[in-house]
């Protein structure tokens, strides 16, 4: 009997697995099997087979291996993987200020140690330039449940509007920050007010064509933007107006390390610019974290969880949605600015809609409105490519299908914590426990 | 008027490609209520089946033109729809059921995906084919300026009609058609009166990429160059030629798409070409503001 069921068992394996190979096979054929290359300005094709029987063996043993696993492991494994991970989460959960605390300190303390140089302070600001964006767009999407597929319109805003302020009128960068960001808000205000009263997947789709419209407005208006050139020699920032990062200062600016009296390093200046980000990332985080306890954050996330019974207790949706759109896009404009004056130049090559797209993949994969998350998965999806810079090529190919892959594997984000900070019966466990 | 005449011919040209796409949208959405932000690279993939299966049958020797047409056509549709129905069983269907954005960033995941696989497998540059069909009529000539329209604008327009023909009586009169609408209109009670409902929308997403494909050949002739890129740009006009008809309807898509045709080709005349896309991008924003159903849509209930 139970032989007799293992070979049938085998024998739909089989077919399983022949099935998908075949697909495979059938998806790799056109695409995979020809190679088509310019000779002399006629394209030609070359036949290049093996490429589609590799596809199909490799999809054979894939389904086989995955079929296998399934049925004689993954019960148990996926069990045992669920209890450690809930240990582990449990442990992290009870000690998280601890844990916070500890990270915050490593994190200050890291471009003082022997491990900060050039490059990894670079990587480093990198890395923060998108936790900062992920958490303002968490405010958009994750407690207000708005997706945005645009963001990168107000980081190009922010970016635009100091590299244009700096250039053309001396500004220095710290008035210029606070002007990006309102900047940046009153274009989320702008766009917001007319398109907030649409459904979500709507909202989507035309926060998408407001960035391509940002975007073609930057690479077209080239009197005012420089065009597909950009605008360079962005100045730095000063040190808050008293010093340089130069060896001998100019502008009648002391040097930094002469105004310190210490030894003079190249490294001063990314230094600053690293604490310089990890400051206004803390602040957007530290913002998130308060305004989830303040009426118009709970009314956020309110909104995110039921629109009509929003509505029928007198939150003004629209206008609620709002001022979450125009805080995000604040925050996004504070980035971008930082952004300019990091790189000193900027293109609309920066602000394409792939970049909207990895924020968003930030956002979500981190599990939405988990700020934990997003400096986690921030970490994974751009220091990984970066690691991995020599494979350009398939960099953008494993980031597509990691998204397709968590979404499959856990819609919710690797930090899947979406609870809304109050709830009305918050307390109902604590009174069975006590009748008990 | 000569010129307005020409506009016109190159709009509805247009339009028709962007019908075809923005079908595929509308049924999807009307469906399952997601937007299938693959779509688009559908289409890209349909464009560079047809430009391969033009090379090929070059490669062993010429072929006479409405055959070679005829099999790339079945080609494109043949291979684009076996990638639209992977593409919906592996990246949609285990997220049925799942909270509403989690299929749409698993769509945008499998556009980056499907854009950089054929960007790695056929080369980031652009790929040029010679022109397969040339040659037009001239409908009217006034002060030197000529009014023509090619052979390949009639192929266009005419394979366009045929196609949404079929395509309507395949949706109205067969049982398949029936079990769209009925999925359409409540899943559950579908199922319940023994509509396969996962079949139906593996269904609906081989159309609307067998569309999409014819769409890709169209553009490869038309065009004459394609890169791994154009689904991007085209998926999101052919999106707004769905919202601005009304999504779920499919009459709106088609009227939809030759609006959009129509816009482009009149803004890119009369107005300047660099904005174009703006142009695409404006009107969508206006539909939505002011009439959120689009032209043909019904409006819809919420339920509490």
């Amino acid at each position: 009997m139970s032989v007799q069921n293992q070979k049938l068992d085998m024998l739909s394996l089989l077919k399983e697995s022949g099935l998908a190979a075949l697909i495979a096979a059938a998806l790799a054929l056109p695409l995979a099997g020809f190679k088509t290359f310019d000779v002399n300005g006629t394209l030609t094709a070359e036949t290049r087979f093996n490429w589609v029987l590799v596809a199909a063996v490799v999809v054979f043993f894939g389904r086989m291996a995955i079929s296998i696993g399934q049925k004689t492991f993954f019960p148990s494994m996926g069990q045992a993987a669920g209890g450690a991970a809930g240990s582990i989460g449990d442990v992290i959960n009870q000690n998280r200020t601890l844990l916070l605390c500890l990270l915050l300190a490593a994190v200050i303390i890291f471009p003082f140690t022997p491990m900060a140089n050039r490059h990894s302070l670079d990587l480093a600001v990198y890395v923060l330039i998108y936790v900062m964006l992920g958490w303002g767009l968490n405010i958009v999407v994750g407690l207000a449940g708005l997706l945005d597929l645009g963001y990168v319109a107000f980081y190009a805003v922010g970016a635009y509007s100091y590299a244009l302020l700096a250039t053309t009128y001396d500004l220095s960068f710290w008035i210029c920050l606070p002007l990006a960001g309102i900047f940046a808000a009153s274009f989320g205000i702008i766009l917001g007010f007319p398109v907030l009263r649409l459904r979500g997947d709507y909202l989507a789709i035309v926060t998408l064509g407001f960035g391509e419209i940002i975007r073609v407005v930057l690479l077209n208006w080239y009197e005012f933007t420089g065009g597909p050139d950009g605008i360079s020699s962005i100045p730095k920032p000063t040190f808050f107006g008293l010093a340089e990062f130069s060896r001998s200062g100019s502008d009648g600016l002391p040097p930094f390390h002469e105004l310190f009296g210490i030894e003079y390093s190249s490294l001063h200046k990314f230094m600053f610019f690293y604490f310089l980000i990890l400051a206004l990332a803390l602040v957007t985080n530290l913002f998130t974290l308060r305004i989830r306890k303040l009426p118009v954050g709970r009314a956020w996330e309110a909104l995110r969880e039921d629109e009509t019974a929003c509505r029928s207790l007198g939150i003004n949706p629209t206008n609620t949605k709002l001022s979450a759109f125009a805080i995000g896009a604040m925050f996004a404009g504070f980035a971008g600015s930082f952004f300019a004056t990091r790189q000193g130049f900027i293109s609309p090559e920066s602000f394409t809609f792939i970049e909207s797209a990895i924020i968003l993949a930030i956002v979500v994969l981190g599990g939405m409105g988990s700020q934990v998350g997003v400096v986690l998965a921030s970490i994974v999806l751009v220091l990984g490519p970066e690691i991995f810079r020599e494979l350009a090529e398939y960099r953008m190919l494993a980031f597509g299908g990691l998204m397709v892959l968590v979404m499959v594997w856990k819609p919710k984000g690797l930090m899947s914590k979406r609870n809304p900070t109050v709830l009305m019966h918050n307390d109902t466990n604590a009174k069975q426990g006590a009748a008990k | 008027m000569e010129y307005f005449t020409q506009q016109l011919i190159n709009g509805v040209t247009l339009g028709s490609i962007y019908g075809l796409i923005a079908i595929g949208y509308t049924m999807v959405y009307g469906i399952i209520g997601m937007i299938n932000f693959a779509h688009g690279e559908i289409y890209m993939i349909g464009a560079f089946v047809s430009m391969i299966t033009f090379l090929v049958l070059t490669l062993v020797g010429g072929i006479w033109l409405p055959l070679a047409l005829l099999a790339a056509l079945i080609m494109a549709m043949l291979f684009t729809s076996i990638w639209g129905w992977t593409v919906e069983r592996m990246a949609y269907r285990p997220l049925r059921g799942s909270f509403r954005l989690a299929p749409l960033i698993s769509a945008i995941g499998m556009s980056i995906f499907l854009q950089n696989l054929v960007q790695v497998l056929q080369g980031a540059r652009v790929k040029p084919l010679q022109p397969l069909i040339s040659g037009g009529f001239e409908i009217m000539e006034k002060d030197g300026f000529t009014v023509t329209i090619s052979y390949l604008q009639i192929f266009i327009i005419v394979l366009t009609i045929v196609l949404m023909t079929i395509f309507t009586l395949l949706i109205n009169k067969t049982s398949l058609g029936r079990a769209q609408r009925a999925t359409e209109q409540d899943r559950t009670m579908a199922a319940l009166i023994g509509v396969n409902v996962d079949r139906t929308i593996s269904t609906t997403f081989v159309m609307g990429a067998a569309l999409a494909a014819v769409a890709g050949l169209m553009v490869t002739l038309y065009y004459g160059v394609i890169d791994f890129y154009i689904g991007f740009l085209a998926g999101m006009k052919a999106f707004t030629a769905a919202v601005l008809g009304g999504i779920g309807s499919i009459p709106g898509a088609m009227l939809g798409g030759l609006l959009i045709g129509l816009i482009e080709a009149f803004w890119s005349g009369y107005f300047t070409i660099e904005y174009k896309d703006v142009a695409a991008f404006s009107i969508l924003v206006l539909v939505l503001i002011f009439r959120p159903t689009g032209l043909l849509g019904k409006p819809e209930i919420e339920k509490v």
